[in-house]
């Protein structure tokens, strides 16, 4: 239960900074992308269930608020979440590089799904503009504003997981 | 033999594989729904207008605040360099002033004359403020503080600063979003003020940052549309009130099939510093209506 609460608490604190505070220090109009890193990060601390989940959640929750179709934002951050549990087996939380490598390659895949699926289906084909201009840079911007989102949720993980142990001693 | 397997006592779980078949069954069915109707909309509106939109309103007064005290200090150098500079103008100014005055009489009798005075002031108006944007960054569009308990609708018309900013797409209780037209996915059918004749304004991603919009589709058989020729929107659209500015054309290029004309024009509304908007609060009338 606490685990849910604090999940979602972050999920809902993420959401509300990409679309307030962070669009006010967007540099060139770019906006990083916190969901993503949030989604991703979960999958391969948790494993596929809860990324997929946690993708859910924040997909459904940007739809709601600002997409055209509900569902879509969905559907691509809970495939981001399921591949990214797949490498739970392989996370160690003392190394960084996995994780950033993890989220630079999720962002930039999400960059690419979005435009299929939001601009090449509306016949909008240079896709090489699209490419420098919104998904190299929203990438690069991630993968910055990971190196300090990625330890504060990485602890709030660590604080969950040995409450959660404790709880369970207690029980024992 | 059922793959979910359970034993006793051992709490039910469900394979991650068929979560996520189940999962990607609801995000298609969903899509499905909001492509071909609406009633999504009410039941989710309302929720995220309770969970987020309270959120979003301090949050975003917040970080306007920082933003502004951010932007003060980098501002204090440059004003005081500024201040010396005006105070000299100053006094050249009052002189001038003067003689402005005096011509402002004359400027007024004569806008009487000519009927110029706001198109737009028939039309009721509410003000409301930006508190939220787009969290991705492929289209434009933005959330307000005002819904349907103030009385705005779907199809609204927004603008700002005597321009046109968009219209409304969808309302909760105390928020609605704004698509903006310089959006990707947003067309408005205009007209050029001077002539009359109708295009359409079609928002693209690609022109976003440099702060123009394409028009196409102008049918200026007479060769009288100019550069600096204002566009308001168009007595033909069914969605847009008419005569509202949208910009002025900085761009016009003959199209390859030599009967239509495209080009670019330079949007009214700032839309990179845009904080407040003014919702005109009546729906164009189409025919299903009456």
């Amino acid at each position: 239960m606490r685990r849910k609460i604090a999940v979602f608490l972050l999920i809902l604190i993420c959401f509300l900074l990409q679309s307030t505070v962070f669009q006010g220090i967007a540099f060139g109009g770019i906006v990083p992308n916190l969901l993503i890193i949030l989604t991703s990060s979960f999958g391969f601390m948790r494993g596929e269930k809860e990324g997929m989940i946690i993708g859910f959640l924040c997909g459904l929750l940007c739809d709601i608020c600002f997409g055209d179709v509900v569902g879509l934002q969905a559907l691509i951050l809970l495939y981001i979440g399921y591949l990214n549990g797949k490498f739970s087996g392989i996370f160690y939380p003392e190394d960084i590089k996995l994780p950033m490598a993890l989220i630079i390659i999720s962002d930039f895949s999400f960059g690419i799904i979005s435009y299929i699926f939001m601009f090449l289906l509306r016949g909008r084909l240079h896709f090489l503009y699209y490419l420098r201009t919104i998904i190299l840079p929203e990438t690069v911007y991630t993968t910055i504003v990971t190196l300090i989102l990625y330890p504060i949720v990485l602890k709030v993980n660590v604080w969950l997981e040995t409450r959660e142990k404790q709880g369970a001693q207690k029980f024992i | 033999m059922s793959p979910i397997i359970k034993r006793k006592g051992e709490r039910f779980t469900l394979p991650s594989k068929y979560l996520l078949f189940i999962l990607t069954v609801l995000c298609t069915g969903l899509m499905i729904l909001t492509f071909g109707t609406n009633i999504l909309d009410a039941p989710l509106n309302t929720g995220a207008g309770y969970i987020v939109v309270p959120f979003q309103e301090g949050i975003s007064k917040i970080g306007n605040y920082l933003n502004d005290r951010a932007e003060e200090l980098g501002q204090i150098k440059a004003l005081l360099a500024e201040n010396e500079k005006l105070r000299e103008e100053n006094a050249d100014l009052t002189v001038e002033n003067t003689t402005l005055m005096q011509e402002r009489y004359e400027l007024l009798k004569l806008r009487e004359l000519y009927k110029l005075d706001a198109q737009y002031s028939d039309y009721e108006k509410v003000g409301a403020r930006i508190i939220a944007r787009d969290t991705g960054n492929w289209y434009h569009s933005f959330t307000i503080d005002k819904g349907s308990n103030d009385g705005l609708m779907v199809d609204m018309n927004v603008m700002a600063e005597g321009g046109l900013v968009g219209r409304i797409t969808e309302v909760g209780p105390n928020w609605s979003k704004i698509i903006s037209i310089i959006s990707d996915n947003s067309n408005v059918s205009g007209k050029v003020l001077a002539t009359g004749d109708n295009l359409i304004v079609s928002g693209e991603l690609e022109l976003m940052q440099d702060g123009v919009i394409r028009f196409e589709q102008l049918l200026d058989s007479r060769e009288q549309v100019a550069e600096g020729d204002k566009i308001v929107t168009s007595d033909i659209s069914d969605k847009y009130l008419p005569g509202i500015l949208i910009g002025s054309i900085s761009e016009i290029t003959l199209d390859a099939n030599k009967l239509t004309k495209s080009g670019y024009l330079i949007p009214a509304v700032d839309f990179e510093h845009l904080d407040v908007v003014l919702v005109l609060m009546e729906l164009k009338q189409t025919l299903e209506e009456k």
